[in-house]
């Protein structure tokens, strides 16, 4: 059983069951590593923004670093339009790196791999810029679908095309997060099982695919997470500077 | 070759290690929604305290520090070069002083060169008249004495002369007579004793 390579997604309760008219809601090992992630974001820049020097420590300065990064990120794409929501997208990204990088600790659980939590964050994000774009532009939001210097003869084919790929945004970007993880994890997990099962005459062979693996992983994590951060301000961008 | 020949195994086991195990667990557990609502509460539960506390609390902290450090280093950045500046004033300062009290060195050496010349040609001045007045009254003297010197000679003559008559002849003669005499005979023979 533990070497399923796709046990370690299971979910599980912690706990007792909590219901509310009918609805389980539960604590499980999902919700204890999302909370462990939260708790381990908020001690860190807690941390590093507890003591104020001019020239910062080490802590401080990963706390800095971290804010110049997304901040440049967001005026990079966004524009300063997007400063408003730099808490959001701070937020965002910090969670999905947290959950990424803890998923990688050996028994631990990766909240991200699993394609329910991806969605909601992206649909949650889907339709607040579409609420944002309707609110700033009105109905003129609707130019989105209508790319400029198009042939007339084509514009019906365009605009249908260009509805799906905007409708199909929430779901590019959560399976994107969700699959990279889930394989990546897999990967590294069938890899180790074959590490046992070859034994220590083959199993050297797949352990430094493991640790090779392990690199690459760390890589996607942090990859995955600028990628969804990125995805969300240029979505933003769509919303706030509306130039198509 | 042979890295290609265990990678094909190792893809041939793994298709059938997950047939065997997907048979046995029924597929991804990500598709299983019996958790699905436990989890969108969890994730809004606490997505939404991480971001009210980051939003609320943190990130301003940050951005404030951030900020102070710019305004900071700025500010050192002005002082710095306001010291610099008042520095250079203090070198120029300091160069104009040197090159003043240079002057005005030079200044007291050359009043004090003057002052002595001064002294010196006004000593001089006063030696020089002294010694002219002195040369002056001297060469009065000299022309007094010249002057003076054929009457007085006359006068030794006469005298001398009526001695000699009076011892020779032993008689007086009139004094008249011997200086008309003297006189006459000093007359012809003047250029010859003075010689000018």
């Amino acid at each position: 059983m533990a070497t399923n390579p796709m046990h370690q997604f299971n979910v599980y309760r912690i706990g007792p069951e909590i219901k509310i008219d009918q609805i389980d809601i539960s604590f499980t090992n999902a919700s204890l590593f999302m909370i462990i992630s939260c708790v381990s974001i908020l001690l860190i820049f807690n941390l590093g923004t507890s003591k104020k020097n001019i020239i910062p420590n080490k802590i401080q300065l990963l706390a800095e670093l971290s804010y110049t990064f997304i901040s440049k990120m967001i005026n990079d794409t966004a524009g300063s339009k997007g400063k408003p929501y730099f808490g959001f997208i701070f937020s965002l990204f910090m969670f999905v790196l947290f959950c990424n990088m803890l998923g990688m600790l050996p028994y631990a659980f990766t909240v991200t791999s699993h394609i329910i939590v991806t969605f909601v964050l992206a649909s949650f994000i889907f339709i607040g810029v579409t609420v944002i774009g309707f609110i700033k532009h009105g109905f003129g939001y609707l130019k989105l679908f209508v790319p400029s210097g198009v042939p007339i003869v084509l514009l019906p084919l365009i605009v249908v095309i260009e509805i799906i790929s905007y409708l199909s945004r929430p779901i590019s970007l959560s399976v994107r997060l969700f699959a990279n993880m889930m394989a990546g994890h897999t990967m590294m997990k069938v890899f180790g099982g074959f590490v046992i099962s070859l034994g220590i005459v083959g199993g050297w062979l797949p352990l430094s695919f493991s640790v090779a693996l392990t690199g690459l992983e760390i890589l996607v994590a942090f990859l995955q997470a600028y990628v969804f951060a990125i995805l969300t301000c240029i979505y933003l961008n769509d919303a706030l500077n509306l130039h198509h | 070759m042979f890295i290609r020949f265990v990678f094909y195994y190792l893809i041939l086991s793994f298709a059938l290690f997950t047939n065997v195990n997907s048979a046995e667990s029924g597929g991804m557990p990500q598709l299983n929604p019996e958790f699905w609502i436990s989890q969108i509460f969890w994730l809004t539960l606490s997505f939404g305290f991480l971001f009210i506390i980051l939003s609320k609390f943190i990130l301003p902290k940050i951005s404030n520090n951030l900020e102070l450090r710019k305004s900071q280093i700025l500010e050192n950045i002005e002082t710095a070069e306001k010291q610099k500046k008042e520095s250079e004033n203090k070198i120029k300062e300091y160069e104009t002083l040197i090159l003043n009290s240079k002057n005005q060195a030079r200044n007291y050496f050359n009043d004090a060169r003057k002052k002595i010349q001064q002294d010196i040609n006004k000593k001089r001045e006063k030696l020089e008249n002294e010694i002219n007045e002195e040369i002056n009254n001297a060469e009065k003297e000299i022309i007094d004495l010249k002057n003076k010197a054929p009457e007085k000679i006359n006068k030794i003559a006469m005298e001398t002369s009526a001695d000699l008559i009076k011892h020779l002849i032993g008689e007086e003669i009139n004094n008249s007579s011997i200086s008309a005499i003297v006189e006459d005979l000093a007359k012809k023979n003047k250029d010859k004793y003075y010689g000018n």
